[in-house]
C-alpha cells in the first residue's frame, strides 16, 4: 500500500498561551509548536499497515517550527519518506493547509495510485476552519471517513472502525484510494530512542517539495482573540463535618443534581 | 434577511442526542434576531418517529431509508447541498460530535461558505452573526463574524441549553428523496462497547475516591453514596493501582475522561494527571485534609475535611433534601 | 623414636602400582582440571571487551578479605561458620596432602629427607585432624541447613549445571572427608604409632577397628585408600563442571570487580545486550562466578513485592544461557565444518539465543527493578546486577517496548526536561513565591549551584519544602544560584530505565547550562535535593576542568549547623527515624550528614532494623517512580518499610532526604493506615522547624 502520512505542527498547549498585541492572533514569544497528536497516531497506523500489508511510507508536512524533528523521528521509527513543504504551516489556516497538501498530493511529488491511503490526523486543536483531512477528500474526491480508530486491508478494501460517542464503534467498508481522518491508532504510538533519531539525522535526508502558496491565507478572518475567565480556585466550605454536608447537598439541591 | 437555517438532527441508533436540541435551541435564537425558518434535517433508517420531537423546528426533513443508516460523507454532504439550495439556507448546524464529523467542511468546500469549527457561542451583531469558539483545547477563545450570515457551524456538545430547542408542538414533516448512488463507503455494523462494566464517562454524577479513602473496605461507603446520588464510584490512579477499583473506573491520563454535571472528589489531591481526566466536570466538589492540595484549584466548592467524616453524612443530608 | 610421616603406608610397601596408578591418575586430573577452567575462560571470552583497572595490591588485598575469609558472608553467621568450616578444611587438607606430597616426592625419592617429621609433623597432624572434624561439621551445617532449615533463598528455579549439584558437591565433600578419616583410622590401628594420640579424630575412630586382623586391617585400609584417592581425583576433575567451580571464578571474579564509583554505570550501546554475548567478558565472568546463595534474592524489594525478578534467579539465568552459547557454539568457534563454512560465507549467525523470551527473561522481571543496589552490596562476589539489568532494559528501549506511562514520561523528559509534562520555562515557578530573589547561576556569579531536581521544581506536594530548603540556605548566607529553566532532568533514572540516547541529551544540556555558571571560587560546589541527581551529577558528569564537588543539601545542612551558620531558635525534641536514600547510602556512602543534622535539632535519632547500607528502597528508583504497580503485587516496598518503621516503640517521625521518598512514603502512611501514628517528614522541614522558630 502506498501510505501517505500527513502531518501538522500545533501549539503545544503544555506551553501558556498568550493573545498578541493586535488582540486577534497568538503571542509568538513563548509559542511552541509540537506534532498534532492525531497526527502522531495516524503516523503509528500506517507504520503498523506497513509491518501487516507491506507498503511505502511517506510523511510530509508544511514548514513549522521543530516541524524537521517531528520528519526526523517519523523516519526513525520506519517511515520510508519524509518530505517537506516550504511554507510556512503558522501563518495559514487549515482550508489553505489542505489545499497545500492536495496540491502536493496532485503533483507527481505524492501521486496517489490505487492502492494509496492518505492518512491525516483526524483533528488538531487550532482547527477553527475545520478538519484538514475532510477538506482533502472533497478536494481529492476521495472518499472520506474520520475519527477512525483501527484500519485493515480487506480484499483490495479497508475495513475502518468509526468512534461515535459512549464506546460505540461503526464498522465501514472504503474502496481505495481514500481518506481517512486518524483518531487513534490501534496501538500507542511506539517510542523511537533517542540514539536512533540521531542515527537517522544523521544517514537520512529530507526532501523538499515547491508548492506554490494558496491565494489566501485564511478562511475566516478572526474578529478577537482572548482567554477565557478563569475559574480561580475553590470557594471552601466552612464549619463542622455536619455543616459541611449539609451545604453540599443543598448546593446539589440548588442546581437540580438530586 | 430571511434565510433558512438548517439543523442535521444527530441520533444514534434509535435515540436522540442532546446536542439536536442544543443546536435547535441556536436555531431558534438565530432565527427569532434575524429571522427566517428552521428546518430540522432528519436522515437514517427507521427515525420517522423522531421527528416528533424535533418540534423547536418549523419544518422537519425527513429521509427514512436502510441506506441511511449510518451513511458517510458522499451521501449526506450532496443531500444537504441539495437541501440548502431548496430552502435557500444560509446557515447550516451541524454536531461537533463525531457522528457529523468532517460534513461540514466538506459541504462548505462545494458551497464556498465559510466553516466555523468548535462554536460555543452564538450572538447576532447588527445584522451580522458573531461566533465564539474554543480553540486549543479551551485555552483560547475567538470570535468570528459572518458578515451576512451564511455559514457552516459546527456547534461545541454541551456549549448551549438543550431546553431551548426542546418544544411539544409538532412539526410539520417533508419527505426528501436520497439520489441513489453506489458508495465508496459503505456502513457494515455497530460495534457495542465493552459493557462488563460501569461506563464512567457515561455517568452523570461520579464520587470519585482517592488514596484519602484510605482502604478497600472504605470504597462501599463511597459506593452507597454513588447509590444515593444516582451515580457511579470512579478513581484516582492510587486506588486502581491498590487494586480497590477496576481500571474502568480510572480517571485522569491514562484512565478516563469524565465531563459529569458532578464530580465529587473525595480523598483526591490532585494530580496533575487526574486533573487533566476530569476538570471538564460542571460542577466539581472537593473534599480533602490538605488545604493546598492542587485539587483546590480546579475545583468550584472545598471543603477541608476526612472525606470518611463526610460520606456518610453526606449521603444522610442527601437523602433528606430528597426526601423534601 | 622420633615421629615421621610413613612413606606411603601400606601402599608403598604392598601397591605399588597403586602408587604409580596414583600418579597417574593425579595427572590426568590435573590436565582434566586444566581444560575445564580454561573451557570456562573461553566461555568468558565470548564476551565484548571492557578494560580493567589495574591495581593489584588492592585487588590482592580484596582476595584475602572477600575470597579468603569470606568477608561477605558475616552478614548471616550461620552461613559464615559453615562455609569458613568446609573451606579451611578443605583447604588445610588439600595443603596438608600438597605437603605430603612434597615431603614423598622431593624430599624422601629425591634427597633421601622428609622435612614432616618431629614436632613439625605432629603439629601438621593435629591441625589436619581437627580440620578435616571442621569439615564434616561445616558439612553437616550445610546438609541441616539445605535440607532441613530450607532458607528460601537456596530454593533454585534453575540449575545451570545440573539439578543435585548442590547435594552432589556436598555429599562427594563428605565423602572425601569421611574417607580421608577413615584411613587414617585404619592407618593408625595396624601401626599404632606412639604419637596417635596426636590425630585425636582419627585414634578415636580407631578404636573400631582395633579388633580387626593386621591383615584385614591393611587390605580394608587399601580399600578406603584407594576410594579415597578416586574420590578426591574426580572431585578436582570435576570442578569446572560443577558449582564448585566458584572456588576459581569467585576469587576471579572478587580480583577483577569494579573499582570505580559505584554509582558510575560503564559506558554502553545504547542498543543495549540482546542475547548474552553482547554482555561484556568481566559480566560473563560473573554471572559464571554465581553461587546460588541467593543473598540478592533476600535483599530485592521488588522480590519481596511478589514481582516476577529475582536476582539470583535472573543470574542463574543468565549463566545459563552462557552455558547453552557454549554448547552451541563449542565455545565461540562454529562446532561444525559446516557451520564454518557458513559463517565463512554468510554474516556471522548469531552467537546465542536472544535473551528476551518470555521463556528466558520476561520485560516484567527487568521492569521491576528499583536499581536501589541492595542485591550488590551484598552478593559474596561482586555480581552487578543491577548493571546487567540496565544492559538488558535497553535492548527493550531501543525496541521501543515498554511500559505506556514509561514511554509518557521519556517522552516529556526528551520534550520538556522533566517527566511532569510542565514547560521547561516552569521548572523555578516555585522560586517566585520567595520574598528574597534567588540569583540565577547564568548570570550572576555564585559558590555554588543548587541543582534542584524535578521532584522538588515540579511535584507540588513537594514545593513547601523546596521554599523552605532555600529559606534555610539564605539565612544561612549561603551564596548559591539556580541554573533556572536551563537546568533539566539529571537523567539518573533515564539512564537506568535504558534511554542512554535521551541520558546523553539531558546530560548535554545539564554540562551547557553548568558551562555558563560564574563560579567565584575556585570550589565550585553543587548542591542536590534529590539523591538520583547527586549520583549521576557526581559520577557520570564530566564536568569540565576540576573543582567541582557536588554534595546533597543533607551534607550542606550538615556542614552550615556545624559551623554555627544556622542558630536554632527552638531545640526539637521528640524520637524519628531516618531513612537511607539507595542512591545516597549505599551509592554514595552518605550515611552520617543527616544523622548529624537530626541530632543537631535535637531529635533522638532510632534506628530501624534495616538501616544504613541495608535501607530498604521506597521503590521508586531506577525509573520504578514512572511506572504502574501490577496488580498483583503483594506489599509495597515502601509500605513494607513504613510498616517497619511504625513498629518502632513511640517514634512518631520518618525523616526522608530525598523528594521521590517524601511522595512514596506520605502515600504508605495512607494506604498502611498509619496516619496520625507516624508523619512522614523531609530533613529540611525540621531543619526549618528549628532554625526559623
Amino acid at each position: 500500500m502506498n501510505l501517505i502520512v500527513l502531518l501538522k505542527m500545533v501549539p503545544d498547549t503544555v506551553e501558556e498561551l498568550n493573545v498578541a498585541s493586535d488582540g486577534k492572533s497568538l503571542d509568538s514569544e513563548y509559542l511552541r509548536f509540537k506534532l498534532n497528536d492525531p497526527d502522531e497516531h495516524a503516523l503509528e497506523e500506517a507504520l503498523l499497515l506497513k509491518e501487516r500489508a507491506g507498503g511505502k511510507v511517506t510523511v510530509v508536512a508544511l514548514d513549522a517550527p521543530e516541524v524537521d524533528d517531528a520528519l526526523f523521528m517519523a523516519l526513525a521509527k520506519g517511515a520510508d519518506r519524509a518530505v517537506k513543504i516550504p511554507a510556512d504551516q503558522a501563518s495559514l489556516g487549515t482550508v489553505a493547509t489542505a489545499r497545500m497538501f492536495a496540491t502536493f498530493l496532485a503533483s507527481g511529488g505524492g501521486q496517489i495510485t490505487p492502492d494509496t491511503l492518505v492518512l491525516p490526523g483526524s483533528q488538531a486543536i487550532d482547527d477553527l476552519e475545520g478538519e484538514v483531512a475532510a477538506y482533502l477528500g472533497e478536494a481529492l474526491s476521495l472518499p472520506y471517513v474520520g475519527v477512525v480508530s483501527s484500519v485493515s486491508p480487506v480484499n483490495g478494501k479497508v475495513v475502518v472502525l468509526k468512534e461515535f460517542s459512549g464506546g460505540m464503534r461503526g464498522e465501514f467498508e472504503v474502496t481505495l484510494p481514500a481518506v481517512l481522518g486518524i483518531q487513534s491508532a490501534e496501538k500507542p504510538p511506539r517510542y523511537v530512542p533517542v540514539a536512533k533519531v540521531r542515527a537517522v539525522m544523521k544517514s537520512a535526508k529530507i526532501e523538499t517539495a515547491d508548492i506554490a502558496p494558496p491565494e489566501s491565507a485564511k478562511a475566516l478572518a478572526v474578529e478577537r482573540m482572548y482567554k477565557p475567565e478563569v475559574a480561580g480556585r475553590a470557594q471552601i466550605l466552612e464549619g463542622t463535618p455536619e455543616d459541611i454536608a449539609v451545604r453540599i447537598a443543598s448546593l446539589l439541591a440548588e442546581r437540580g443534581i438530586i | 434577511m430571511s434565510t433558512g437555517i438548517l439543523v442535521l438532527v444527530e441520533h444514534l441508533k434509535g435515540t436522540m442526542a442532546d446536542i439536536t436540541f442544543e443546536m435547535l435551541g441556536v436555531g431558534r435564537k438565530v432565527a427569532a434576531a434575524q429571522g427566517g425558518q428552521v428546518h430540522a434535517v432528519l436522515l437514517g433508517k427507521n427515525v420517522a418517529a423522531l421527528a416528533t420531537r424535533l418540534g423547536a423546528a418549523d419544518s422537519v426533513l425527513l429521509a427514512d431509508e436502510p441506506s441511511l443508516e449510518q451513511s458517510s460523507a458522499e451521501v449526506i454532504v450532496p443531500l444537504l447541498q441539495q437541501l440548502m439550495a431548496q430552502k435557500q439556507a444560509s446557515l447550516v448546524l451541524l454536531g461537533g460530535t463525531n457522528a457529523s464529523f468532517g460534513l461540514g467542511v466538506q459541504l462548505s468546500a462545494r458551497m464556498k461558505v465559510p466553516f466555523v469549527n468548535f462554536c460555543k457561542g452564538a450572538r447576532v451583531e447588527g445584522g451580522s452573526l458573531v461566533l465564539t469558539s474554543q480553540l486549543f483545547s479551551g485555552k483560547i477563545l475567538s470570535d468570528v463574524k459572518l458578515a451576512d450570515g451564511k455559514g457552516i457551524v459546527s456547534i461545541y456538545p454541551g456549549a448551549f441549553p438543550a431546553e431551548a430547542g426542546r418544544s411539544d408542538k409538532t412539526p410539520p414533516v417533508e419527505k426528501v428523496a436520497v439520489p441513489p448512488g453506489s458508495p465508496k463507503v459503505v456502513f457494515k455494523r455497530y460495534i457495542e462497547p465493552d459493557t462488563s462494566d460501569v461506563d464512567i464517562t457515561k455517568q452523570s454524577v461520579l464520587v470519585a475516591v482517592g488514596r484519602g479513602i484510605q482502604n478497600a473496605d472504605n470504597i462501599s461507603l463511597a459506593e452507597d453514596l454513588a447509590k444515593t446520588l444516582g451515580g457511579a464510584v470512579c478513581a484516582s490512579r492510587p486506588v486502581i493501582d491498590q487494586g480497590w477499583l477496576p481500571l474502568s473506573r480510572q480517571v485522569g491520563k491514562s484512565g478516563m475522561s469524565v465531563a459529569p454535571k458532578l464530580y465529587l472528589a473525595l480523598g483526591i489531591s490532585g494530580a496533575p494527571e487526574h486533573c487533566e481526566g476530569m476538570k471538564g466536570a460542571q460542577l466539581i466538589v472537593a473534599i480533602n485534609t490538605d488545604p493546598k492540595a492542587p485539587i483546590f484549584d480546579v475545583a468550584h466548592y472545598g471543603a477541608n475535611a476526612d472525606c470518611l467524616e463526610i460520606i456518610e453524612l453526606l449521603k444522610e443530608a442527601v437523602e433528606k433534601k430528597k426526601t423534601k | 623414636m622420633e615421629p615421621i610421616r610413613p612413606i606411603l603406608y601400606n601402599i608403598h610397601e604392598h601397591y605399588q602400582w597403586a602408587e604409580y596408578a596414583c600418579y597417574a591418575l593425579g595427572g590426568l586430573t590435573v590436565l582434566i582440571f586444566a581444560y575445564g577452567v580454561w573451557r570456562h575462560v573461553r566461555q568468558w571470552r565470548l564476551g565484548k571487551p571492557e578494560p580493567v583497572v589495574k591495581a593489584a595490591p588492592e585487588r590482592i588485598k580484596a582476595c584475602i578479605k572477600f575470597a579468603l575469609f569470606q568477608g561477605r558472608l558475616a552478614s548471616d553467621r550461620y552461613a559464615l561458620l559453615m562455609h569458613l568450616a568446609i573451606f579451611f578444611g578443605m583447604g588445610v587438607l588439600f595443603i596438608g596432602t600438597a605437603l605430603a606430597t612434597l615431603d614423598q616426592d622431593i624430599g624422601y625419592l629425591l634427597f633421601k629427607w622428609q622435612f614432616l617429621r618431629g614436632n613439625f609433623y605432629l603439629g601438621y597432624k593435629l591441625s589436619l585432624d581437627l580440620l578435616g572434624l571442621a569439615l564434616i561439621v561445616g558439612l553437616a551445617l550445610a546438609f541441616y541447613r539445605r535440607y532441613v532449615l530450607k532458607p528460601e533463598r537456596l530454593k533454585n528455579l534453575l540449575y545451570p549445571t545440573f539439578p543435585l549439584d548442590s547435594f552432589y558437591l556436598l555429599m562427594i565433600l563428605f565423602l572425601i572427608a569421611g574417607t580421608g578419616l577413615v584411613v587414617e583410622a585404619l592407618r593408625l590401628a595396624a601401626s599404632q604409632v606412639p604419637w596417635a594420640h596426636w590425630s585425636p579424630v582419627g585414634n578415636l575412630l580407631a578404636g573400631a577397628f582395633r579388633g580387626m586382623s593386621p591383615e584385614k586391617l591393611k587390605g580394608t585400609h587399601f580399600f578406603f585408600w584407594c576410594l579415597h584417592a578416586l574420590l578426591a581425583f574426580a572431585f578436582i576433575a570435576l570442578v569446572p563442571c560443577s558449582k564448585a567451580f566458584h572456588l576459581v571464578s569467585s576469587a576471579v571474579s572478587i580480583y577483577l570487580r569494579n573499582l570505580g564509583p559505584v554509582g558510575a554505570l560503564p559506558v554502553a550501546e545504547p542498543a543495549g545486550v540482546a542475547r548474552i554475548n553482547d554482555f561484556t567478558w568481566r559480566q560473563l565472568l560473573q554471572f559464571d562466578a554465581c553461587t546460588w546463595c541467593g543473598r540478592c534474592q533476600d535483599q530485592c524489594p521488588a522480590y519481596a513485592s511478589g514481582s516476577k525478578l529475582s536476582p539470583k534467579n535472573l543470574v542463574l539465568k543468565l549463566d545459563d544461557q552462557l552455558l547453552k552459547a557454549a554448547r552451541v557454539n563449542g565455545n565461540g568457534k562454529p562446532a561444525t565444518a559446516e557451520a564454518a563454512a557458513q559463517a565463512a560465507t554468510a554474516a556471522p549467525a548469531p552467537v546465542a539465543a536472544p535473551l528476551h523470551d518470555e521463556q528466558v527473561i520476561s520485560a516484567a522481571e527487568l521492569w521491576a527493578c528499583t536499581t536501589c543496589r541492595a542485591c550488590e552490596e551484598v552478593c559474596p562476589v561482586f555480581i552487578e546486577q543491577p548493571r546487567a539489568i540496565v544492559d538488558l532494559r535497553r535492548y527493550l528501549v531501543s525496541q521501543g517496548t515498554m511500559n505506556k506511562t514509561v514511554q509518557d514520561a521519556l517522552n516529556s523528559l526528551n520534550r520538556y526536561g522533566n517527566s511532569f509534562n510542565k514547560s521547561d520555562r516552569m521548572r523555578a515557578k516555585w522560586a517566585q513565591g520567595l520574598p528574597v530573589k534567588i540569583k540565577d547561576a547564568r548570570k550572576e556569579p555564585v559558590d555554588c549551584v543548587w541543582f534542584v531536581g524535578d521532584y522538588a521544581s515540579y511535584d507540588p506536594r513537594v514545593l513547601e519544602i523546596t521554599q523552605a530548603t532555600a529559606k534555610i540556605f539564605q539565612q544561612a548566607g549561603m551564596d548559591f544560584g539556580l541554573l533556572y529553566e536551563g537546568e533539566r532532568n539529571s537523567g539518573n533514572d533515564v539512564r537506568r530505565v535504558g534511554e542512554e540516547g535521551l541520558f546523553e541529551v539531558l546530560r548535554g544540556k545539564n554540562l551547557d547550562a553548568f558551562g555558563k555558571v560564574q563560579w567565584k571560587n575556585g570550589r565550585k560546589i553543587i548542591i542536590t535535593t534529590d539523591p538520583h541527581s547527586l549520583n549521576t551529577l557526581k559520577n557520570e558528569y564530566q564536568f569540565e576542568g576540576n573543582g567541582v564537588t557536588v554534595q546533597h543539601y543533607t551534607e550542606v545542612l550538615d556542614e552550615l549547623l556545624q559551623a554555627g551558620r544556622l542558630p536554632l531558635k527552638k531545640k526539637l525534641t521528640g524520637r524519628a527515624t531516618y531513612h537511607d536514600p539507595c542512591y545516597l547510602g549505599r551509592y554514595n556512602g552518605v550515611y552520617e550528614p543527616p544523622r548529624r543534622v537530626l541530632r543537631a535539632l535535637g531529635v533522638e535519632v532510632v534506628e530501624m532494623p534495616r538501616t544504613r547500607d541495608r535501607s530498604y528502597c521506597c521503590g521508586a528508583g531506577g525509573g520504578r517512580i514512572w511506572m504502574e504497580d501490577t496488580p498483583d503485587i503483594k506489599e509495597r516496598p515502601a509500605e513494607n518499610r513504613l510498616k517497619e518503621a511504625a513498629s518502632l516503640v513511640d517514634v512518631p517521625t520518618f525523616v526522608v532526604a530525598c523528594p521521590k521518598d517524601l511522595a512514596m512514603f506520605r502515600d504508605a502512611v495512607k494506604t498502611t493506615g498509619n496516619e496520625g501514628k507516624i508523619i512522614v517528614k523531609d530533613i529540611a522541614e525540621l531543619v526549618a522547624e528549628a532554625v526559623q522558630g
